[in-house]
């Protein structure tokens, strides 16, 4: 067997991409972790650790930083999160663990726990540890996942701790879906994600790249494995459906943000403007501002109260001089060959409470680049061809309906888990539910083949 | 009626002192240049760093403990006394004098245990101008192996017949350094009275080993590879420091006027001290960690207080808390309280809640959400249950209506009190992490005073619990 090439080093980072993307929240050095380390309270069942998706238990990695048992920590953080490194970087603590530290209700500040752990794992990752499980002994049960995303890696991790030959099949050369390719880079650099994924290898799952997987790949599939795990994500971003949108320089947010991390664009035209007000919205807004536009718009159909980024990622974007322009709606986008500008009307409220065009406001934005950014589709209908008929994948409204306990669809040979199960949540939710699908599955199948 | 002004001046066993603020003998009062400087800042005396028997120092000479981020919670050293010649300290004492007359300088003292040697150095100490005289009967490490410091304080004969001495001499008042390193202070500080001692100086450093190197397996602080035992000091050592403090002042056949020493940093050690019958106090680590400067405070703190209670002088409060020192015996066991916890400033850390239960007496709970109280839900089952929530990140998309809020502590994170089986031991309200939000309240039982003294006296003790006492008696 050649030797293989470890995922982080398959990929070159560019320079310029790098210098302009550096840390949004600086690594802390041990004189500095320490000291933050020690002023958790330690809280008993902490509201930290109940509130991440992982229930990574929080004040007991955090104490390990404080008694300068690194290795313990991180060990402490990875047997809860498999991707503990990236959730360090890449996940809101404002809205979760941080968010939900004590210390806020007495005036204080709350413990900075992403930055701890990632301390944490950062030490790990710089003392050349392997990653410290054990795989259980080879019960002979195999199992596929689909998408090399967070949701199928964590998955992954509990089916070889237990024991499970693991294959995960994805679409992409290289592992981590949207951790490697879809978090902004001043949170979480690509190299970072894939050294992350680059350790479970060492748990023994089996990637196969390149690889797409329709409905008859997956009846393939099923038929050589015991169980088949959905990590499938979401589809592409949707079009507006305007004219103009087929013009050079119609992109998407994810393109734009993928095609920057892998380094093919390191720059992007002066005046950029993104339509869409998620956190993806203002991800790509951003990376604009930093690839060296001079003036960036967000366009959003309604106000500020109902866009879906958070407090902080709105606030971030506007440090940045990204400008928002609300409640306006895009018509139509100019240009001969490529994008001039994109046309847009203001929208006022009916007394229903719906937003309406208002007539004669219609005005243009001069842009060189136009980013989509309106909403993931879903691209899991396929599934439903999949199963016998009594016992099919079900969905309900493009997403896989599952068991959230143990990640189990309608189809019981069949389990799901992130985004495609939960429209669309974050890095550590997917690893949430890949952790529970991981534990659901072994279950299943011990409970299927226990001899009565 | 105007209240009077307060005032740091005191007299100190015959001694008029501006302040009760005297730095110990050690590092920061090595020389006349350092104490000028200490004067300048505000100390109101110097008790010069020991002068005696030529010594040759080693290096390194300190160690410490940090506590959580905090550095030097714990002092350690292995320094010996004065390494400069005895004449040097001696013209420098006259110096200091000429131009601090106002200000205390005592002489600390240790030579070899022989009459002729004392009283030659009483006579040149007392020549130079020293205020007073300190014997240092207290130095735990190196001089001690010579016979010297601790070794003298460890003996009560010793310590008796070598005050003896330097009072056959002196013309100034004697003050007496004892060590800690003994099974009960009281034994030497009447051995220094007998001996003529005009007051007493406690706690001299506590013998320690600070912490061993878990790369190089060595003790700190390390010389070439080596340790030895040091003197501990520092803000750790005042419990200890307080208790031997009381301990003299409360027994007839010790008390005199004593300087308080031990883990002194800031007024409020010091009113400590005083409260517990010092007359003046001696700081040491504190001036070592953050200068002389940290006298300002220390004054400033003390006078505001002094004001704050009405007390015009030092004398006004000095000892006024001994008399609440007891026996153990003699507290009420008819005394009843019991831990309330305040709702509104819970932030739900449930630290409590752990601590009573692994540390106490298992009468906190988290039932305030459960139908009927539950005082049979463990630790245990709450981590289990916590283990099986499922818990996704708040998307303001996917998810409106719930806004997300961490203000207010959830009902059910707010430990409850069985107040009928709290034995109010406190240890819920030291671990609460915020002021106030747990208070020991007292729980009228109409039960009268009685003493576990008085109880016995009656012969109402039950006899399990007279077994115990004769076993341990």
């Amino acid at each position: 067997m050649s030797e293989r090439i470890p995922f982080h080093q398959q990929i070159t980072t560019r320079p310029e991409v790098a210098k302009r993307f550096d840390d949004l929240h600086p690594p802390f050095d041990r004189q500095a972790a320490v000291p933050e380390a020690n002023r958790c309270l330690y809280c008993f069942d902490a509201p930290c650790t109940t509130a991440c998706p992982t229930h990574i238990d929080v004040p007991r990695f955090i104490k390990k930083i404080a008694s300068g048992n690194l290795a313990g920590s991180a060990r402490t953080i990875l047997d809860a999160n498999i991707l503990g490194g990236s959730c360090a970087r890449a996940c809101p603590v404002e809205v979760l663990c941080e968010g939900a530290c004590v210390m806020h209700r007495y005036n204080k500040q709350p413990i900075q726990i992403a930055r701890l752990q990632r301390f944490a794992m950062d030490s790990f990752y710089q003392s050349g540890a392997s990653l410290p499980f054990e795989t259980a002994a080879e019960t002979g049960f195999s199992v596929a996942l689909v998408g090399a995303g967070p949701a199928s890696l964590a998955c992954a991790a509990e089916l070889r701790r237990r024991g499970i030959r693991a294959g995960i099949y994805d679409a992409r050369p290289l592992p981590g879906g949207l951790n490697t390719y879809g978090v902004a880079e001043y949170k979480l650099p690509l190299v970072e994600s894939l050294r992350e994924i680059e350790m479970l290898s060492q748990l023994g799952v089996n990637f196969h790249f390149d690889t797409m997987i329709d409905a008859t790949a997956l009846a393939e599939i099923e038929q050589k494995h015991d169980a088949v795990f959905l990590g499938i994500g979401l589809g592409a971003i949707h079009r507006l459906g305007i004219a103009g949108e087929d013009l050079v320089g119609v992109t998407n947010a994810l393109d734009l943000i993928a095609g920057y991390k892998s380094g093919e664009h390191t720059a992007v035209p002066a005046r950029v403007v993104v339509v869409g007000a998620g956190n993806t919205a203002i991800d790509a807004a951003i990376a604009a501002v930093r690839l060296g536009a001079t003036e960036v718009h967000i366009v959003y159909r309604r106000g500020p109260e109902q866009m879906s980024a958070f407090p902080f990622e709105y606030e971030h974007a506007r440090n940045e001089g990204v400008k928002f322009l609300w409640y306006v709606q895009p018509i139509g986008i100019r240009g001969d060959r490529s994008v001039r500008s994109l046309e847009l009307t203001k929208l006022v409220p009916t007394e229903a409470g719906s937003l309406v065009p208002e007539a004669g406001t219609e005005f243009s934005l001069e842009a060189d680049l136009i980013v989509l950014s309106i909403g993931q589709a879903t691209h899991a209908s396929f599934l439903s061809e999949v199963g016998s008929a009594g016992a099919k994948v079900q969905l309900e409204r493009g997403r896989v309906l599952i068991d959230r306990v143990t990640g189990q669809t309608f189809n019981p040979k069949f389990f799901a888990g992130g985004d495609c199960t939960n429209g669309g949540r974050e890095v550590v939710d997917a690893v949430a539910d890949g952790k529970r699908a991981g534990i659901g599955i072994a279950a299943w199948l011990e409970g299927k083949y226990a001899k009565t | 009626m105007p209240k009077p002004k307060p005032t740091l001046e005191t007299t100190f066993c015959g001694i008029p002192c501006l302040n009760p603020f005297w730095l110990a003998s050690a590092p920061p009062t090595n020389c006349g240049e350092q104490i000028m400087r200490a004067f300048d800042s505000g100390w109101g005396g110097a008790v010069w760093k020991t002068i005696g028997a030529p010594i040759t120092n080693v290096s390194s000479r300190y160690s410490s403990i940090d506590w959580e981020g905090r550095r030097m919670m714990g002092f350690n050293n292995i320094e010996l006394i004065s390494d400069r010649p005895t004449e040097v300290n001696l013209q420098e004492i006259a110096e200091v004098k000429r131009r601090y007359p106002k200000h205390i300088v005592i002489a600390s003292l240790m030579v070899e245990s022989k009459r002729e040697t004392w009283h030659d150095m009483v006579q040149r100490a007392e020549d130079a101008g020293a205020d007073g005289l300190e014997l240092n009967f207290g130095c735990p490490h190196g001089m001690s192996e010579r016979g010297m410091g601790s070794a003298v304080g460890q003996v009560p004969e010793y310590c008796e017949q070598i005050t003896g001495w330097v009072k056959e001499k002196a013309r100034t008042p004697v003050i007496v350094k004892l060590t800690p390193n003994i099974s009960d202070i009281r034994i030497p500080a009447r051995a220094a009275r007998r001996g003529g001692a005009d007051a007493l100086s406690a706690i001299n450093t506590i013998n320690s080993i600070t912490g061993i190197d878990l790369d190089t397996f060595e003790p700190n602080p390390s010389v070439d590879g080596k340790s030895s035992h040091g003197g501990y000091c520092g803000p750790a050592v005042k419990p200890i420091a307080l208790n031997m403090v009381q301990q003299i002042q409360s027994d007839p056949a010790s008390a005199l006027p004593l300087s308080g020493i031990g883990g002194i940093g800031s007024w409020r050690d010091a009113a400590e001290f005083i409260l517990l019958g010092c007359g003046t106090v001696q700081v040491c680590t504190a001036a070592m960690h953050y200068g002389y400067r940290i006298i300002e405070d220390m004054q400033d703190g003390l006078l505001a207080w002094m004001a704050e209670k009405n007390f015009a002088s030092i004398d006004d409060f000095r000892g006024l808390s001994l008399p609440n020192v007891r026996e153990w015996k003699q507290l009420n066991l008819n005394y009843q309280i019991v831990a309330r916890i305040h709702e509104n400033l819970c932030i739900g850390c449930q630290l409590c809640y752990t601590a009573c239960w692994d540390g106490a007496h298992q009468c906190i709970h988290l039932d305030r959400t459960a139908p009927a109280p539950d005082t049979t839900r463990t630790p245990s089952m709450v981590e289990a249950e916590a283990a099986r929530r499922i818990s996704t990140t708040p998307i303001p998309k996917l998810d409106a209506g719930t806004a997300f809020t961490n203000t207010v502590t959830p009902l059910d994170r707010i430990p409850r009190v069985d107040e009928d089986h709290c034995v109010g031991c406190n240890l819920c309200y030291l671990v609460c992490p915020v002021e106030n939000c747990i208070t020991m309240e007292r729980v009228n039982n109409g039960v009268p005073f009685e003493s576990w003294e008085e109880r016995t006296a009656k012969g109402l003790v039950p006899p399990g619990a007279q077994e115990v006492m004769s076993t341990n008696g």
